[in-house]
């Protein structure tokens, strides 16, 4: 089966060295086209000035860092019922990926928030529960370093992480229902329906350009988690290619 | 029939054993032998199904351990090295709780009998167990020996803080058990007295 | 296997921590007191002002039971992981998430229940009334059993993992959010005269949600701690 094939460390390794430079090359392509519109082409919003423009960065990173961790939960959930070790390497190669984005979104969040509501910081749905997906994160990659037992580690850092994906969605309702309560500091973030086409074109862009950003991120990570793993012998036919990347360092 | 197929077992760092094939009928002990740190106790955990074997597989009458489930949970009787006894209860409480725990109910005074068999006199059936002795508490465990009527017995050094008649009274348990067809599977340092037909040995090489 | 020796190994597992529980009855007094401290730290923290207790009251009530819930944690498996009963309690013949429940329920007894009956005496030194009061009971009679199952899931992942007390409180608070949310909201939804009950329904669907899903994860979690 293709899939088995190219799930071998083996195999894998030489073969995420190859695709690694081109989706590089394709999100620095997108990420430049995307800035560039999102900040010269994309006509000024007449409420909120220049400083909505902020948002072609903080929404993409916001997706990112949601998606990221359904596909990290969805490794992890693999990885449990097949046994499978890259799955488990894919997935602790994703948190931390997965935890800048949602740093990354915090932070324009905030930097967004200042003049918009004057604060830095306001109970909003969707920061609150970018919060608590950081500290999710957070979770997952700790419980993974406190752990020595390499197996032990994969397992339970996968265990976290699906149970962290169903409460997510529980977070977000819950954080949104709070706030319905609580009236006051309930902005939304986002722009509507109004949106023009150039700006919505400039977030496609954007999104795209991080989505590509994190393969080749993770893939790079992946390499390097094997070669770690590599030096505890957990595999005993290492391939050649691995022990030249291990003497290379 | 107990048999191990093609195990191969790591922990951590260091494979501890590969390519374990070893099988043991009914009415046999399979005696574990080896160095400290040469996986017997692993493989044991192994047989319980609690560790599942990077390789290979077991097989209890000719199925995987792993498809049976809770079927094989209930064909077991598993002493591991830690004793599973309660601080804060008596003797009688822990061995009543251990076998309601294991499926297996037992009546307070099956339960005084079991220990009395393991030579724990009436007086030490009332005392919370954290006053009690190492070699009590190693008493107070196996004295489920004496009320469990699974076939497959594995035990994790059972003799350790012994004395040589309590070791007696549990060698002679084993036999009593292997001639009903039982099957048992100890780890241990020292030689067990049970005639050679019976005895079947395994040498962990570290 | 028969129902009824399914029912025996976990009334067994319930009666057997209930009478452990008893004859360490410092460990859940402990649970209490530590309660009623943090709780008594706020109004000295805030101010006497009756108006700002009153309306600070649900949220820390409600955090007060979360932190307490968390720090009684360790008493679920660890004990159990030390002496070699949890090695049993796997390789018995019944489905383990089915005995977590039951070692579940028996901790909720001994921490959880306590809370909710402490309550009302902490709900009225914050000032707060008739309603509100009963709303408070409610919620909390709802809440802290799920507290206690997915707070099963964390304790069993950290077992025997170093820096344990802190790094489950890290995985178990982000998760305990929605609960704290719809706990407290019932109380300030009741005080603001709007009715607790839909708070209380999303309360309930927790405890359901938890029911199902957390024996199961932290079944999965102990069988991984324990190879």
């Amino acid at each position: 089966m293709i899939w088995s094939k190219y799930s071998a460390p083996q195999t894998f390794y030489p073969l995420a060295g190859r695709l690694i430079p081109w989706f590089a090359a394709v999100a620095i392509i997108l990420m430049v086209v995307g800035l560039y519109m999102g900040f010269f082409v994309a006509p000024t919003d007449f409420q909120q000035g220049e400083s909505y423009r902020i948002i072609f960065v903080h929404v993409p990173a916001a997706w990112m860092s949601m998606f990221l961790y359904v596909v990290m939960a969805i490794w992890a959930g693999v990885g449990m019922g097949l046994n499978a070790r890259l799955s488990f390497m894919m997935a602790q190669a994703i948190a931390p990926t997965g935890a800048m984005f949602t740093f990354l979104a915090l932070l324009t969040g905030a930097m967004w928030g200042k003049p918009t509501w004057g604060a830095w910081w306001v109970w909003d749905a969707r920061l609150t529960s970018e919060l608590i997906l950081l500290f999710q994160y957070a979770g997952v990659m700790l419980l993974r370093t406190s752990i020595d037992d390499l197996r032990r580690a994969d397992r339970s850092s996968a265990v976290f992480a699906l149970v962290g994906v169903v409460n997510v969605p529980i977070i977000y309702y819950s954080v949104q229902w709070w706030n319905t309560l609580h009236q006051g500091a309930s902005v939304s973030m986002a722009t509507g329906s109004k949106m023009a086409a150039t700006m919505l074109m400039a977030m496609l862009i954007m999104t795209i350009a991080f989505w590509m950003y994190s393969i080749a991120v993770i893939l790079a990570r992946v390499r390097c988690v094997m070669i770690e793993r590599e030096s505890l012998p957990t595999w005993d036919d290492k391939p050649a290619v691995i022990h030249e990347a291990v003497e290379a360092r | 029939m107990l048999q191990a197929v093609g195990l191969s077992c790591r922990r951590g760092e260091r494979r501890l054993f590969s390519d374990l094939n070893v099988k043991v009928e009914r009415g046999k002990l399979l005696a574990v032998v080896g160095e400290n740190g040469s996986g017997k106790t692993s493989l044991l955990r192994i047989f319980s199904s609690l560790l599942p074997p990077e390789e290979g597989s077991v097989r209890w009458e000719g199925e995987d351990i792993h498809q049976l489930k809770e079927f094989y949970s209930g064909q077991l009787m598993y002493l591991g090295h830690l004793n599973g006894i309660k601080d804060d209860l008596t003797a009688v409480e822990n061995l009543m709780s251990s076998m309601a725990l294991a499926g297996e109910p037992c009546s307070e005074s099956g339960a005084k009998e079991a220990l009395e068999a393991i030579g724990l006199k009436r007086l030490v059936h009332r005392l919370p167990s954290k006053v009690l002795s190492q070699g009590q508490k190693r008493r107070v465990a196996l004295a489920r020996l004496w009320l469990s009527t699974h076939p497959l017995w594995l035990l994790d050094e059972p003799f350790t803080s012994l004395d040589t008649a309590s070791t007696a009274v549990v060698t002679q348990r084993l036999h009593a058990h292997l001639q009903r067809e039982g099957l048992v599977v100890v780890v241990t340092h020292q030689e067990i007295a049970l005639p050679s037909e019976r005895l079947q040995q395994l040498r962990l090489a570290g | 296997m028969s129902h009824s020796s399914m029912w025996d190994s976990i009334s067994g597992i319930i009666r057997r921590d209930l009478l452990l529980a008893m004859r360490r009855w410092s460990d859940a007094a402990m649970s209490v007191f530590f309660l009623v401290i943090v709780v008594s730290l706020f109004p000295l923290g805030v101010g006497p002002e009756p108006a700002v207790l009153r309306t600070i009251a649900p949220g820390v009530l409600w955090v007060a039971a979360l932190l307490t819930c968390l720090l009684s944690l360790s008493r679920v498996f660890t004990p159990d992981y030390l002496d070699g009963v949890l090695e049993q309690m796997v390789l018995v013949p019944q489905p383990l998430s089915l005995l977590v429940l039951g070692k579940v329920l028996a901790h909720w007894v001994i921490s959880g229940l306590p809370v909710v009956l402490l309550s009302p005496l902490l709900g009225l030194q914050f000032g707060l009334d008739g309603e509100a009061l009963g709303v408070l009971v409610l919620s909390l009679l709802l809440g802290t059993p799920t507290l206690s199952m997915i707070g099963a899931i964390g304790a069993a992942l950290v077992l025997g993992v170093r820096g344990s007390g802190l790094l489950v409180a890290l995985l178990v608070l982000p998760l305990y959010v929605p609960v704290l949310i719809f706990g407290a909201g019932a109380v300030t939804s009741s005080m603001a005269g709007i009715g607790g009950e839909a708070n209380l329904s999303l309360l309930g669907a927790c405890l359901v949600l938890s029911l199902f899903l957390a024996p199961w994860a932290t079944a999965a979690a102990l069988r991984i701690a324990l190879e």
